[in-house]
């Protein structure tokens, strides 16, 4: 029996949908068998971020209104077998579907998936209410700027009123020089102010915005700040024990050496 | 004359002259007897006096009944009707009014916390959350959120805090905010109405106790 795991943030922009296809490759690449369900309909974007966009014939609005079967709908992914896809439809509304219908789908996928991500859309509204209805436990996604933490806070507000397990937090899109300049909210800040345990941090990575412009989710790669980051998310939620990455960038053997011999910074 | 005047004792103590009404007899022969009584009054003195029913549970309207009877028939002054008895429903409100709300939990963003009486938050209040008491709020924990203590007129209401850095306070019917450059905020500190100039102000909570002396009230009355 799987798990269903609604990757939610409140406020637009901060994430989400990179957040559930990158950990959802992640999982997968840890011989997990991972369904996503992209639940913003009107505005479906996951598809696009796993490059699976032309594969589409069927929705999830097709399969609430018994169009089609689940399986029809699925749509697997082009790189693993385990990774699968239910997209949202582009052509309807968030209120042609109710979080029963959402619930129901979900439970009905459950017994052949280890995971099942659920890609929430931004708001506090129907959208919202539809993607959390079938979910056992959530992640709340942020990043270090105060609107999207206020919008955080209040998501985790209306979370703890649902009858799931305690959200984790993962913060997106860390500049470290800004942080260290006081210019962006700190980790320790965020966390305190949340008071969530915290799932992972993402470095801001340009390399992101390159995968997801070319249908390739970022975590694939072998080396980059954030696929390591998205990688480390994926093994805390299998229930490993993985250090939080240190946001230092590189540092040259010469001021390695510095720093051991008390010259350096 | 001799045998109902048992019914009415006038007692002069520190807090002036107290009228106790006998609680054992029925209510019509009491209203008889103090009027009889204070009709023979026949000072002109303006004196004010306390009237003290027992234990015999009184209306509003028997009060007001034995206040007309008094202030008509003589020239004194009724202060206040008492009495020892409270119904269960006045007791329950009075219990509820006094006890201080306990909520251990972080008030959000967006969330509304309204409580009868003083709350103690065990947890922080985020930006974006408001607590609104009709006593005083005391936070044991980071207040960056909106609190209204005293709500709606209660300017003797205080707000205490482990970390100061609301970003609004108000108190009755004040309102005071955070400056628009970034603050720190402080530790221990409280926030009161200054008598004087009747505005917010704050203060380190050990001046607390010289500021609002009648606070400590909270942990003791009503036991």
């Amino acid at each position: 029996m799987g798990e269903s795991i609604v990757i939610t943030s409140g406020k637009g922009g901060v994430g989400k949908t990179t957040t559930t296809a990158n950990v959802g490759t992640a999982l997968a690449l840890q011989d997990k068998k991972v369904c996503l369900i992209d639940t913003d309909i009107g505005l479906r974007n996951l598809d696009v971020i796993l490059g699976l966009e032309n594969r589409i014939i069927f929705d999830i609005v097709d399969v609430l209104e018994e169009r089609c079967k689940v399986s029809a709908a699925l749509v697997k992914d082009k790189r693993f077998d385990c990774l699968h896809l239910l997209p949202a439809a582009q052509s309807s509304d968030k209120n042609e579907v109710s979080p029963e219908g959402i619930k129901k789908l979900v439970d009905e996928l459950k017994p052949n998936y280890d995971y099942i991500l659920i890609d929430c859309p931004a708001g506090i509204e129907q959208g919202y209410r539809n993607a959390v209805a079938g979910a056992d436990r959530a992640i709340v996604v942020t990043t270090p700027e105060k609107s999207s933490v206020r919008d955080a806070d209040r998501i985790i507000g209306l979370l703890e009123k649902e009858e799931i397990e305690a959200p984790h937090l993962i913060i997106n899109r860390i500049r470290k020089h800004m942080m260290d300049s006081g210019d962006m909210l700190s980790v320790d800040d965020i966390v305190s102010t949340l008071s969530v345990e915290l799932l992972g941090v993402i470095m801001d990575d340009e390399d992101v915005i390159k995968a997801s412009h070319h249908g390739n989710p970022v975590a694939f790669q072998p080396d980059t700040k954030a696929s390591i980051g998205y990688r480390n998310i994926a093994r805390r939620i299998l229930g490993e024990s993985v250090p939080l990455m240190s946001f230092d960038e590189e540092q040259g053997f010469m001021s390695k050496m510095k720093k051991m011999l008390g010259m350096g910074k | 004359m001799s045998e109902t005047t048992t019914l009415l004792t006038m007692k002069g103590t520190s807090e002036g002259i107290i009228l106790f009404l006998d609680d054992r007899c029925d209510f019509e022969s009491l209203l008889l007897e103090l009027k009889e009584k204070v009709t023979t009054d026949v000072s002109t003195n303006t004196t004010t006096v306390t009237v003290n029913c027992q234990n015999r549970f009184i209306t509003k309207e028997d009060q007001e009944n034995i206040k007309a009877i008094i202030q008509d028939n003589s020239h004194l002054k009724v202060k206040s009707v008492e009495s020892n008895v409270l119904t269960k429903k006045e007791a329950n409100e009075w219990l509820d009014s006094i006890t201080v709300k306990t909520f251990v939990k972080t008030i959000r963003s967006g969330q509304v916390l309204k409580v009868d009486g003083d709350a103690l938050i065990v947890g922080d209040v985020n930006p974006g959350a408001t607590v609104n008491a009709t006593g005083n709020i005391f936070v044991l924990g980071k207040l960056k959120g909106i609190v209204h203590a005293g709500f709606p007129e209660n300017p003797d209401a205080v707000v205490v805090a482990a970390h100061m850095n609301p970003s609004q306070i108000r108190i009755a019917d004040k309102i005071s905010r955070a400056p628009d450059y970034e603050v720190e905020g402080s530790e221990r500190e409280f926030a009161f109405i200054n008598e004087e100039n009747y505005q917010i102000e704050l203060g380190e909570v050990h001046n607390l106790q010289k500021i609002r002396p009648n606070l400590v009230e909270i942990t003791e009355r009503g036991f």
